[in-house]
């Protein structure tokens, strides 16, 4: 239980704050503060999430850890890039990060994701160590998926990768919803795609069976402004993703704030969950890398706005400001956090980069889970190759 | 000339040439092309005949079909062609079926281009050749070009053919030079979709391969030259149609022969070749059964060194052929 007055006192803190009068004393730290979100839009709902929320120290603690940590091993994985350790695709989340982390912040052990190729930060939230997600990089065994999906295709418990088609996920995605309602859980599926990938034609096609079905599925499309060199309203008639939907409900979200992201989240796992079927959610964001490490990312758009979204719309400093302003967390204890993920990612970088990649016995491994081929062809009929197994198959 | 320019420059004097011919794609506009190949051709032509469409490929690649059955003449670009996947069914069931479906009256003048196969580093969604799956299919016609010369005469070709061409190149050659004779270099150069190409002539075996795989058996038969064994290399140019003749010609010549692709082995582009040899009179010519290279039967791994092992290599191209000619 936390002490009333204190409560009480970083409540107050917060409402001024929102009113911009916040001034607190140096020594008056909370440990739990209320702020009011950025607001939503909402698309076929009468009553959208909550304005404001209540947000802890420890919680705050997390998701600024969380946060950083994206940043941090994104920043780690463009250098390994530019050193080409990385081969060929890299896509980075940087700047999109209070997306998933505010996502992750609302769902339950048992709800599941599953995104595109910008996969890096959820396959760390969704519980691969660090080492897990750098290793795969750099295409080394001590890789979540062994080195052999690469930056694209990473995958552990409740997280379904990880896809390189554009689009292609969405459909899995109401798939693993489907599943849970058919398992009779109330676990839900977030299911995500680009604002490029929002037109392609299958999302649509399930957007129809996931609301003919009430099926449990969060559609998010994470409008970052392109796709590839191609700005959201040079390849969308409506560029108001959270009403593409049509009968699917939908919310536009201020991506770039992790609480509001948070609270649109819980507002639609809960929607999911009470068997009210799909919804979509329209977080706003931006990319601050090129679309891949191959792309420069400045002849579609000027530097000057990838700076002004930096210097005004940053997720992580504004929530930095957020929270050590209203004293739940202070700037030392966040400067100690950063450099101790510093410390860890170094670390994890380091061994990700001495690490061997699997034996060449593993080229044939697991293309079957119950290989029924025998040998497989090698290169030329003379050398056949055996077939191993070797992770553990999930589904028997 | 870069391959990459060689099929720019194709581009663009057919562009000139026909006002009918306008190209469709994602980034193929304002970005200069995922991989360059349309540089400064929407500069040029501007919107209407260079145009960006949304990542939506059934979409688009329905649409471009559709206009050719109208009277245009599209060039519709797959980023790469492992997302033309999704538009699969346009290619197949309006595209290559429609002029006989309509009995000869409904013909799809339509180039599907863009590149095709092994890239780097890029895993197995983005890593595949996809040649024996359009090969398959009687309405189409299918290029697997090689170098610069075989890149500008072949799309130009390709363009002005009345009936639909899938145009597989290879994004790892883009950027690689290649000479160009005089010849090549006109305005009127064009290559005719269905002859293959000697690329080295030999005596002693017959070495047929498309796209990369040519550069890889050349390197092949340089080494083997060194030691007394000539090798024919032949470009395939064009996957369908096959051109059956030249390859014959040369078993007659050699009694023996290899495919190489870098496609995976099982109903591939190799098996086609050694059936059809197997079926014809060529098959006495044999002195030993011929024998398929391609790439590994697995999924393409992220892995560096076993996504070396996964693709045909100088090395097998050479040790093969060292044990069919019992040579040491
Ligand atoms: C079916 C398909 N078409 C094209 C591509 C190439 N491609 C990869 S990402 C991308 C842009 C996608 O943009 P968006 O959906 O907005 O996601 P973002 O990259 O902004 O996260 C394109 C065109 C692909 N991978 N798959
Ligand atoms: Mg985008």
């Amino acid at each position: 239980m936390l002490p009333a007055c204190a409560r009480s006192i970083s409540k107050k803190a917060a409402n001024l704050k929102a009113l911009g009068f916040l001034s607190t004393a140096k020594n008056n730290y909370a440990t739990e503060v209320t702020y009011y979100l950025k607001p939503f839009r909402l698309h076929k709902l009468e009553q959208g999430p909550a304005q404001k929320t209540t947000l802890t120290k420890e919680d705050a603690i997390n998701y600024y850890r969380q946060m950083h940590t994206i940043r941090r091993m994104e920043t780690t994985a463009g250098n390994l890039y530019k050193e080409k350790i990385i081969r060929g695709f890299c896509h980075l989340y940087s700047g999109q990060e209070a997306v998933a982390v505010g996502i992750k912040a609302a769902l339950r052990p048992y709800d599941a994701i599953i995104t595109a190729y910008r996969a890096h930060g959820w396959t760390y939230l969704m519980g691969v160590d660090y080492l897990g997600v750098l290793a795969e990089l750099t295409g080394r065994q001590s890789g979540c998926a062994r080195g052999k999906g690469g930056s694209m295709h990473m995958y552990c418990e409740n997280f379904y990768g990880g896809n390189g088609i554009v689009g292609a996920q969405v459909p899995l995605g109401v798939g693993v919803a489907f599943a849970q309602k058919y398992q009779g859980t109330d676990g839900v599926c977030v299911t995500l795609y680009g604002d490029g990938a929002a037109n392609q034609g299958q999302v649509f096609e399930v957007y129809n069976m996931a609301k003919l079905w009430n099926l449990p599925c969060i559609f998010v499309c994470e409008n970052n402004g392109y796709g590839m060199g191609t700005s959201a309203d040079r390849a969308s008639a409506n560029t108001n993703y959270y009403t593409r939907g049509d009968y699917v409900s939908g919310i536009w979200v201020d991506g770039m704030d992790v609480l509001t992201v948070r609270e649109a989240a819980r507002y639609a796992v809960n929607h999911c969950a009470s068997g009210k079927g799909p919804i979509l959610l329209e977080t706003a964001t931006y990319r601050y890398s090129g679309h891949s490490m191959s792309d420069p990312g400045t002849s579609y758009r000027t530097r000057d706005e990838i700076q002004e979204v930096r210097q005004t719309r940053d997720p992580i400093t504004s929530f930095k400001e957020k929270i050590t302003s209203a004293n739940l967390v202070t700037p030392e204890e966040l400067k100690k956090m950063e450099a101790e993920i510093r410390g860890v990612v170094d670390e994890a970088t380091k061994k990700a980069k001495a690490d061997s990649e699997i034996s060449m016995e593993e080229l044939t491994a697991d293309i079957y889970s119950n290989n029924l081929e025998g040998t497989i062809r090698n290169t030329t009929p003379f050398n056949p190759l055996e077939h191993s197994r070797i992770g553990q198959a999930v589904n028997q | 000339m870069t391959v990459r320019d060689a099929l720019n420059s194709a581009l663009d004097e057919e562009m000139e040439k026909d006002d009918r011919v306008y190209i469709l794609g994602e980034e193929v506009a304002q970005y200069d092309g995922a991989y360059k190949v349309t540089r400064g051709l929407w500069k040029k032509y501007g919107d209407k005949r260079v145009i960006d469409t949304p990542i939506t490929e059934m979409g688009f690649a329905g649409i471009a079909v559709g206009s050719a059955m109208a009277g245009l003449r599209p060039v519709c670009e797959f980023m790469t062609f492992n997302f033309a996947m999704q538009a699969i069914d346009q290619v197949i069931n309006s595209a290559a079926k429609t002029f006989y479906m309509s009995a000869g009256r409904v013909n799809v003048p339509i180039v599907f281009r863009g590149p095709n196969g092994a890239a780097a580093g890029v895993a197995a969604q983005h890593s595949q050749c996809f040649a024996a799956w359009y090969a398959h299919c009687p309405g189409l016609k299918v290029v697997s070009p090689y170098n610069s010369e075989d890149c500008k005469g072949l799309l130009k070709a390709a363009i002005r053919d009345p009936d639909p061409v899938v145009f597989l190149e290879n994004e790892l050659l883009y950027g690689v030079q290649y000479e160009m004779s005089d010849e090549a270099l006109s305005k009127d150069f064009v290559l005719p979709i269905g002859k293959a190409h000697i690329a080295r002539p030999g005596e002693h075996i017959t070495l047929v391969a498309h796209s990369r795989a040519v550069e890889i058996c050349l390197e092949a038969a340089n080494e083997l030259a060194g030691k007394g064994i000539e090798a024919e290399v032949i470009n395939l140019r064009s996957i369908r149609p096959l051109d059956m003749d030249t390859i014959n010609a040369s078993i007659v010549k050699t009694n023996h022969l290899v495919t190489v692709e870098q496609g995976w082995p099982t109903c591939g582009v190799g098996a086609e070749i050694l059936s059809r040899v197997m079926e014809s009179e060529t098959f006495y010519h044999l002195d030993q059964p011929a024998i398929r290279i391609t790439g590994v039967d697995t999924p393409m791994p992220y892995t560096k060194s076993l996504e070396i092992a996964a693709l045909p290599q100088p090395s097998d191209v050479i040790a093969t052929v060292k044990k069919l000619l019992k040579a040491q």
